[in-house]
């Protein structure tokens, strides 16, 4: 690793209590699930932190179960227990789909659902299904729990309404009324970050959502109104091409990523109608 | 940190933030486990933790603390998917050999035999430039029909399994 982590401290959580107390009391400390983005980061020299707290033990945040008619994934379930879960491939297949694609088996071992979440990038490959499902964000502090729609979480690139003492605890989802659709266009199947990730629940209310094409994750609230007004999808897409700002980057080029953007809104369209 | 390796118990003194790969390979001396892209893309560094695959070279060794972890020295040359890789020549440089070994060590044991579908899904994060990757499932399906015979029944295209959560 280019970054020697000697001089850095690791301490390790045994209940959510005692995790926010550290989180409290030592400003600046990284919390630690899956590794596999805050070891990325190491290995190519970046500094997320010189203090990190290792959430693996919490085990409690591992739970997905139901909680009345809602869903509740713990922060800490990693993308095969996604995909194991009955309760998620019952409610939420378009999740089941998002975590199966999500690096290879070593990563879904390891990467949890939390992580995504926090880690905030554009490209994160659960966050258009939270974000086509409404789901809510639950955070815990030293104040106690409070939930934040998934839609509101996110203020800008990589900057979420999450406190640095707060952990993300849960995603809390409702049901979801429609024919789920997912699809994630990268270099190859396995492993490759997304170029274009999108999510789309086609029901009485018709919802978009994209990643990678604006600093966010980003719900497509005009082409939608198009869409659930009735109108062709040819409008919609018209509306599309205004609502998202991609960017060329190491990934990709804005130009293509356009393309991919209208032509996944369009396949969703015929694939659900 | 104390934790099982290989079937015996071991304990030593580790930076908690030091990578499992590098304990493996330096502090207990297990070179098998090797290093490539260092940034869990390529899969050469996969070892098996409480018997699932993940990548070493991205978890910090006090998440092994406790944990039953296996390296390809665990197999002691002698596992049915190492006898199939030689016989398919399933390896050339054999940089990613020790991680598609573990990575797929599950598929062979599992009683069910595997689709190539499920085979090539569940190397998918393991890179190999030598191969082509061909030899390699023909090994993985090799071995299984080694361990469980050639008629074993074949397994449903995803895993079906309800987890404990």
């Amino acid at each position: 690793m280019r970054t020697a982590t000697a001089p850095f401290t690791l301490r390790r959580a045994r209940t959510l209590d005692a995790a926010l107390k550290i989180l409290h009391e030592e400003p600046g400390t990284v919390p630690l699930a899956g590794c596999t983005d805050v070891y990325v980061a190491l290995e190519f020299g970046g500094t997320p932190g010189s203090r990190y707290l290792d959430l693996t033990r919490l085990s409690a945040l591992k739970r997905i179960t139901t909680s009345g008619e809602k869903l509740v994934i713990g922060a800490l379930a990693t993308y095969t227990e996604l995909q194991k879960s009955r309760f998620v491939r019952a409610r939420l297949p378009m999740l089941v789909e998002a975590a199966r694609l999500v690096g290879g088996v070593q990563i879904q071992n390891m990467g949890t659902v939390g992580g995504n979440l926090a880690n905030g990038s554009p490209a994160g490959d659960t966050l258009p299904v939270f974000a086509v499902a409404d789901a809510d964000v639950v955070l815990a502090g030293p104040d106690g729990e409070r939930r934040v729609p998934f839609n509101a979480f996110y203020t800008g690139y990589r900057k979420s309404v999450r406190r640095p003492d707060e952990l993300i605890v849960a995603v809390e989802v409702p049901p979801v009324i429609g024919k789920q659709w997912f699809r994630k266009v990268g270099t190859r199947a396995a492993q490759a970050i997304s170029k274009v990730v999108f999510a789309g629940v086609r029901g009485l209310e018709t919802r978009l959502a994209l990643g990678s094409v604006a600093p966010t994750v980003v719900r497509l609230p005009n082409t939608e109104m198009v869409l659930n007004g009735g109108g062709s999808i040819d409008e919609a897409l018209r509306a599309l091409a205004d609502e998202i700002q991609p960017i060329d980057d190491l990934r990709s080029t804005a130009a293509y990523r356009r393309g991919v953007a209208a032509n996944l809104v369009r396949q969703f369209w015929s694939a659900t109608a | 940190m104390k934790f099982t390796l290989n079937g015996a118990p071991r304990e030593l003194d580790a930076h908690p933030l030091k990578r499992l790969l590098d304990v493996l390979r330096e502090d207990c001396g297990l070179t098998g486990t090797k290093e490539g892209c260092g940034e869990g893309e390529c899969g050469a560094c996969t070892v098996l933790v409480d018997g699932e695959p993940v990548v070493s070279c991205l978890m910090p060794c006090a998440q092994a603390e406790g944990c039953d972890v296996i390296t390809i020295e665990g197999l002691a040359g002698n596992h049915p998917l190492q006898r199939a890789m030689m016989r398919e020549v399933g390896a050339q440089c054999g940089i990613c050999t020790p991680g598609v070994i573990l990575a797929a060590r599950g598929l062979v044991e599992a009683a069910r035999r595997p689709t190539l579908e499920r085979v090539r899904e569940a190397l998918a994060g393991n890179l190999c430039r030598c191969t082509g990757y061909e030899a390699i499932h023909r090994a993985v399906l090799s071995a299984h029909a080694e361990l469980h015979g050639p008629s074993a029944k074949s397994a449903a295209p995803v895993p079906a399994e309800e987890a404990g959560a």
